[in-house]
């Protein structure tokens, strides 16, 4: 009798314990609200150029003052937005990170989940580079012959479209070399190769007047035209992993790499960058302007949470001071391109005083 | 000799020669499984082994009470906040006098590690005492200069094309002849978080969020496991239903691992609303995706217990239960448990779920309980891989060595069990 009730016992905290398994997370629903109410800690998400600048502010923040560490989360600008704008509550981000400016609709996205006030900060620049190996020689480029080389259609020279056949950098521009067009690049969910994409491919693309034409009657077509990459052989995805780009151009000296500046920066001693319209992707000419591959990067805060987390107004004063991404800061030597003295003071001015985002 | 014998011997030749043919396929098979497993390790070995060490360089400090607490507070607040770059410049110019301008005294300043006054802070917090008195304090070097006395950095390169300066090298050099810089064991990569720096990033809090992770897991996927097993096997009658739920369970298992984490995301934390970011949601759904794994396992284990023992508990006169828990479920635990920590061992090595859960994250502090942010092994493997700071490269190998040291204690601990505990019929 003894072992039958022992046995008994045990098998209903057997039965407890599995059924534990069932409503722990009703049981833990029920403290949730309680534990996040009092979060202490920044949330932030987006853009995965960012994210080693916002990581290198995020733990000088953390060692340096007494708030916890800021998490950064990578998911993209994209994912980044739609985390962001999904609602106020503490289970959603403060920040959100993002290689591009946010667009009106996930303004309006933000609207619907009651985040009216959105104070928006600029980081800095980034440039994208076309790179090869040391081993071989330095490419100049043109923003049409990346056009011509990459485009699946090309103009077929009367004013229609052929499919791309250019097998050679020679085939398109006689300047260059008889090397076989090999450019190895991120796949289209990437931030970097929707940056390209608009910014080298659409610049090259805009060179033939009858295309740029085109832009004021059929936008689509336009679009699809400038913005289609070649799908053979000639093109490579080599996948999110920038590094992974760079051994590549080690192994395969005639190829070429698309990636961020910081990762050219970090292997100048192997890899080199193309010059494009004559332009060297340098610091200086990518922080001027006038490499024509470069983008802004920004972040997004709630400006309803600045009075709710502690700590996100000293991360934003962290972020904006000098010593971080002033011209000469620390983010400078993580690759990242700060803006001007005088840019970069309008813009701390703004941010610290919590100026809500305009869009025009 | 009759023709017969001659045509077997012509066919028995055959066979042998088809045996042997056979046999060599399965050894080339072998052997390229091995050179591929031997090249894998190595190239592992050979980028990650670095890692374990890390320069450090010793300087004299003199912790100066005038600098770091003026007004003679011992305020530890006031102490971990203090300018201790003062003090550090002030050692390295002891050591290399001739750098006078400001711009030069920052590149020097460089060649340190911008956490090694974190480090100096920390030694002040712990004993104030040390205030006003000089001490010889190693300190980290930054990833640069570890990675050119690591033989990363080659000096003949054009100057401009390295990070590392002709000037940083001399000065390396000066520190090289009084013996201010070594290599020493890297203890930072056991006993810190994940950080930006380099030489400051360490494995220990992704560790944690393994281990927590696994522990939920193991809470709620052995339980439940174990008592599906048990009653589909021992219990319940053979049929359609039952069957149903075979064929479930099957396919579960074939699941990618990534819908898991899609299932964590819309269930956990958007209806459940679990904190995002914890091993405790990382635990449950890795529980989800071994789940399957433990009752297959487990059932094949029951099964193959003879059915004799149940007939011997059943005519002494034991009850079901008793036959079950007193004799079959004993008999099969060391079988469950393998299954159980072979799951485990590819749980632990799993990110794509993670991803979904906002596990893929920077996160510096240690995880304390499973409700902290946390991330785990392979995510840290994963993002120090995505890094463009050279000195993470090793950093990446060596973390994918320790993950492996973990898979191979975890299955050597399922052999163990195997070989040692069950016993065969």
């Amino acid at each position: 009798m003894l072992k039958k009730s022992l046995l008994l016992s045990l098998m209903t905290f057997g039965l407890t314990a599995c059924g534990g398994g069932d409503i722990k997370p009703d049981s833990i629903k029920s403290e949730v609200p309680a534990s996040t109410e009092s979060r202490d800690q920044i949330k932030i998400v987006g853009s995965s150029t960012v994210y080693p600048f916002a990581t290198t502010v995020a733990e000088n923040f953390g060692r340096s003052t007494s708030f916890k560490t800021p998490i950064v989360e990578s998911t993209g600008s994209g994912g980044g937005l739609k985390l962001f704008c999904s609602g106020l509550g503490d289970n959603h981000p403060d920040i959100t990170n993002a290689s591009r400016r946010i667009k009106a609709s996930e303004v309006e996205r933000c609207a619907e989940n009651e985040i009216f006030d959105i104070v928006e900060v600029k980081v800095g620049y980034d440039g994208i580079v076309m790179a090869n190996s040391r081993k071989s020689n330095q490419m100049n480029l043109s923003l049409k012959d990346v056009f011509l080389a990459l485009a699946k259609d090309v103009p077929d020279g009367s004013g229609g479209l052929k499919p791309n056949s250019y097998k050679t950098w020679n085939d398109v521009n006689p300047a260059l070399s008889t090397n076989k067009i090999e450019v190895m690049g991120p796949p289209p969910t990437s931030g970097t190769r929707d940056a390209f994409v608009e910014l080298a491919m659409e610049g090259g693309c805009k060179t033939f007047d009858w295309i740029k034409a085109l832009k004021k009657t059929d936008k689509k077509a336009y679009k699809s035209l400038c913005h289609t990459i070649r799908e053979d052989e000639h093109f490579i995805e080599a996948g999110e992993n920038d590094n992974l780009i760079v051994q590549k151009l080690n192994a395969n000296p005639n190829a070429l790499g698309i990636f961020g500046f910081s990762f050219l920066e970090q292997n100048a001693d192997s890899v080199q960058g193309s010059t494009i319209d004559a332009m060297p992707p340098t610091f200086e000419n990518i922080a001027e302007g006038s490499y024509p591959v470069s983008r802004s990067l920004y972040f997004y805060v709630k400006k309803d949470n600045v009075n709710k987390i502690p700590g996100i107004y000293e991360y934003l004063a962290e972020f904006m001071s000098d010593r971080a991404s002033g011209p000469d800061g620390y983010l400078a030597e993580k690759g990242l391109i700060p803006m001007n003295l005088d840019e970069h003071s309008e813009w701390k001015a703004s941010v610290l005083g919590l100026e809500p985002l305009m869009l025009n | 000799m009759p023709n017969y014998i001659l045509s077997t011997s012509r066919l028995m030749a055959k066979r042998h020669a088809r045996e042997k043919r056979f046999k060599w396929y399965g050894r080339i098979a072998i052997f390229i499984s091995i050179a591929f497993l031997v090249f894998m390790f190595s190239a592992i070995i050979f980028r990650g082994a670095s890692a374990f060490q890390q320069t450090k360089i010793s300087l004299d400090i003199n912790f100066s009470e005038s600098i770091l607490d003026p007004s003679s507070s011992r305020d530890p607040d006031l102490l971990k906040r203090a300018n201790y770059k003062p003090i550090v410049v002030e050692s390295l110019l002891s050591v290399i006098p001739e750098v006078t301008e400001r711009r030069d005294r920052n590149r020097l300043y460089k060649l340190l590690s911008t956490g090694a006054v974190f480090d100096l802070s920390e030694k002040v917090a712990d004993d104030p005492s040390i205030l006003g008195k000089s001490k010889k304090v190693w300190l980290l070097a930054s990833s640069e200069v570890d990675l050119f006395m690591k033989g990363k950095i080659d000096p003949n390169v054009s100057e401009d094309l390295r990070r590392l300066k002709d000037r940083d090298i001399e000065w390396i050099e000066i520190l090289k002849s009084e013996g201010r810089i070594k290599k020493k064991f890297n203890k930072t990569l056991f006993t810190n978080g994940d950080s930006r720096e380099p030489e400051m990033a360490g494995i220990l809090g992704a560790a944690i969020g393994s281990f927590f992770s696994l522990l939920v897991c193991f809470l709620i996927a052995f339980p439940l496991g174990i008592l599906t097993a048990v009653y589909l096997e021992e219990y319940a009658k053979k049929n359609f239903i039952t069957d149903f739920i075979e064929v479930n369970i099957n396919n579960l298992a074939a699941v990618p691992s990534i819908v898991f984490g899609l299932l964590g995301l819309s269930i956990f934390l958007n209806f459940f609303h679990l904190p995002r970011s914890t091993p405790l949601v990382g635990g449950i759904v890795l529980a989800l995706m071994t789940l399957p794994t433990i009752i297959i396992a487990s059932r094949s284990i029951l099964r193959s217990i003879p059915q004799s023992i149940r007939d011997a508990a059943l005519g002494l006169g034991a009850s079901k239960t008793q036959t079950t828990f007193h004799h079959v479920v004993p008999l099969a635990m060391p079988g469950m448990l393998t299954g159980t920590i072979l799951g485990m061992a590819r749980a632990l090595g799993e990110t794509a779920p993670l991803l979904m859960i906002g596990m893929v994250a920077f996160i510096v502090d240690i995880p304390k309980g499973v409700t902290d942010v946390a991330t785990s092994l392979p995510v840290q493997i994963f993002l120090w891989a995505d890094s463009p700071e050279k000195g993470f490269v090793e950093r990446t190998s060596a973390a994918i060595m320790v993950l492996l040291a973990f898979l191979i204690l975890m299955n050597i601990c399922a052999v163990y069990l195997r070989k040692r505990l069950e016993r065969r019929w």
